[in-house]
């Protein structure tokens, strides 16, 4: 009894459908290419720490990769195929249209057969997602940038950026502190921008070893190192969550304003575009509406930090 | 919208024509609970008379119809050194017998979250053109308060909605296609008379609704109740099992799983519905947990059902079925938890003679 006048025909999807909504995709015009992602190379690893290696990953269509853009602070879904997919926060100059870096800690499945794949391996991204550190912002400034362990990972696409357009701001100091001297990340670039750009840096280690000799303690008692205006500073923060609570009370009560004082926020994406809802807090995704928020969201955000 | 009027005997005729010539599910009694009450569920229907037409309640909601279990995102296949994406959008038509308003608005709701803002779900929308929704409207469980939410009626979302008028239905026709169908069967406009049978239908569900929530500034009692007691209270009873978040007819948060297939010679990622009271939901890389106890992952999802989400797009998420109360293990259910916190407003023991007296 199959009735031909009751058959629904098939519809597909077109462009129209999507008509409505603001594609603001990296450029893509087209919106449904959200789930496929820019096919890329490992093109070097440098191998940071026993956990930390940084991959320089280079998009291999020539289109795609000069289309590609991204704002410092940004991440986007690296794709392991077979493996999965992990939000990775981009560590390399957003000036820099040749390759990507993403300093990556192996923490788990896909970071680990990462770190097991060498040179040349495919791989895939998606994005870039999020919002950014408002550099047009704090241009005219002083800037203090503040990280804990790997937080120093988000932090190196502003310092790029910083160090690229230094004459724009004032004062640039960094605060880094680490669990261990073998920890600590990117010091061969430091040891440059301290120098040649003059951006103050300062690091401390919890333990020290034989051949440290710098400081030994926790991120906090490099405070007094460093003179503050807090009528002229912005302050970045990233690093882990109970650095947060120390270093933005600190902040707070220096009396730096609240929508001056930036945190990178870390939660574990799942689709990076606002709809699986795993990197939600209270009623904010932090893949749309962060990784970066000003102190007054992440005071305003229960359970943020 | 264009009204008609068909009766109930040809409303079945059309049914059965249109189940017999398309992929079709409606209610069935699949089972019996443990208090002998029938347990239905959407299930494939291949004819008029498989369909549980004065059923009550589905176990299951019609979300898993737009948001299967598990649904491919995207395919790897490898070749040499090298792979391949492919990401496909397709779905097949399907028609979707039944469904209450709470139902229609709960995808209307599941409209404004995945085909809004800088990123539609093609997969969604795929699904969600390819599906004749027709729905059916019902006398309120006891449990129901769908009218506390609003959602007691529906105004779109739907192909075709039909009221029960008595030997009639009063049919809402808001697509060509149902139209168009309508067609072919005796159909005729309404007179006065049924206008009133509809009303007197209106105004009968609306007053048999025996569950009431009072939701006015729920946003911001949670907000100011963030620390309550009842949060842990109410935590210690959930068993972290999920189920809540399976059957709620709008929750749709998931998790994005890749595996290869046994040939290795493709993968494919996958999405697989999740629940924030599993308990490595807010787990990140590392091993830290946002949110690491019972209570505080069930304070989040009603965090998310009724704060968040109104301020994102305006109403809560919830459309007030009852589904999650029915099959939570450990009886937690929405209008319980919320009159708790409300209650613990109420009984403030505290002086109110401060505040500013009404002149």
């Amino acid at each position: 009894m199959h009735d031909q006048r009751f058959v629904i025909p098939r519809q597909e999807l077109n462009r129209e459908d999507f008509a409505s909504s603001v594609p603001d995709f990296n450029r893509r015009s087209e919106v449904m290419n959200t789930d496929m992602g820019y096919k890329c190379t490992v093109t070097n690893i440098v191998r940071l720490t026993r956990q930390e290696k940084l991959f320089q990953i280079r998009i291999i269509d020539p289109v795609e990769r000069a289309l590609f853009r991204f704002r410092p602070g940004q991440f986007l879904m690296l794709e392991l195929p077979g493996y999965g997919e992990v939000p990775i926060s981009i560590s390399s100059s957003s000036t820099n249209h040749e390759f990507l870096e993403l300093c990556i800690r192996k923490a788990g499945s896909v970071t680990t057969a990462l770190f097991n794949a060498g040179e040349g391996a495919r791989v895939a991204i998606r994005g870039p997602f999020g919002s950014s550190f408002p550099m047009d912002e704090m241009a005219g400034h002083n800037v203090l940038l503040i990280a804990g362990g790997l937080g120093i990972a988000p932090l190196r696409a502003p310092l790029f950026w910083i160090n690229e357009h230094r004459n724009r701001f004032l004062d640039v100091s960094l605060l880094y502190g680490a669990k261990d001297p073998s920890q600590l990340l990117f010091t061969w670039q430091f040891n440059e921008w301290d120098m040649i750009s003059h951006i103050g840096l300062h690091t401390i280690v919890e333990h020290g070893s034989e051949e440290w000799t710098g400081k030994t303690g926790m991120i906090t008692d490099l405070f007094n190192d460093i003179s503050i205006d807090p009528a002229t500073t912005y302050a970045i923060v990233c690093g882990p969550p109970v650095m947060f609570k120390f270093v933005c009370g600190w902040l707070d009560g220096l009396g730096i304003p609240m929508n001056r004082m930036f945190v990178s926020l870390e939660r574990r994406m799942h689709c990076g575009m606002g709809k699986c809802c795993r990197c939600m807090v209270g009623s904010t995704f932090t893949c749309i509406d962060g990784p970066v928020f000003d102190y007054w969201s992440v005071m305003n955000l229960k359970e943020a930090i | 919208m264009i009204y008609k009027i068909i009766s109930k005997a040809e409303f079945k005729r059309f049914i059965d024509a249109l189940v017999r010539s398309n992929s079709s599910f409606g209610p069935r009694m699949v089972d019996t609970d443990s208090r002998g009450e029938a347990v239905y569920q959407f299930q494939p229907v291949s004819s008029v008379d498989e369909i549980a037409f004065d059923y009550t309640r589905t176990a299951s909601s019609a979300k898993h119809f737009f948001l299967p279990f598990r649904q491919e995102l995207s395919r790897f296949h490898f070749h040499d050194d090298d792979w391949d994406q492919k990401v496909s959008y397709e779905a097949d038509p399907v028609v979707l017998f039944g469904l209450r308003a709470c139902d229609i608005s709960a995808l209307n709701i599941l409209d404004d979250v995945l085909l809004n803002g800088h990123f539609p779900s093609a997969y969604y929308l795929a699904k969600r053109k390819n599906t004749f929704v027709i729905g059916m409207d019902h006398l309120p469980l006891p449990d129901c308060f769908c009218k506390s939410m609003n959602h007691h009626t529906v105004p779109t979302g739907f192909n075709l909605f039909c009221s029960d008028i008595g030997d009639e239905y009063y049919l809402a026709i808001n697509s060509s296609k149902a139209f168009n169908f309508l067609r072919e069967f005796e159909t005729r406009d309404p007179q006065y008379d049924e206008n009133c049978r509809l009303a007197e239908r209106r105004k009968l569900i609306s007053s048999s609704f025996r569950t009431e929530i009072d939701v006015t500034g729920l946003p911001a009692i949670l907000d100011i109740e963030f620390d309550s007691p009842v949060w842990k209270k109410w935590g210690d009873k959930c068993l972290s099992c999920g189920t809540c978040a399976m059957v709620c007819p709008t929750c749709y948060c998931y998790s994005v799983e890749e595996s290869f297939e046994s040939d290795l010679q493709s993968s494919s990622r996958q999405k697989r519905l999740y629940s924030c009271n599993l308990v490595d939901f807010a787990a990140v890389a590392g091993g830290h947990n946002f949110r690491p106890k019972n209570g505080d992952r069930l304070k989040y999802r009603y965090y998310h059902q009724h704060r968040g989400f109104a301020e994102n797009a305006n109403q809560q998420i919830c459309v007030g079925c009852n589904r999650c109360g029915k099959a939570c293990l450990a009886g937690i259910n929405p209008k319980d938890v919320i009159n708790d916190l409300r209650l613990e407003k109420d009984t403030c023991t505290t002086s109110v003679s401060s505040s500013p007296a009404r002149s």
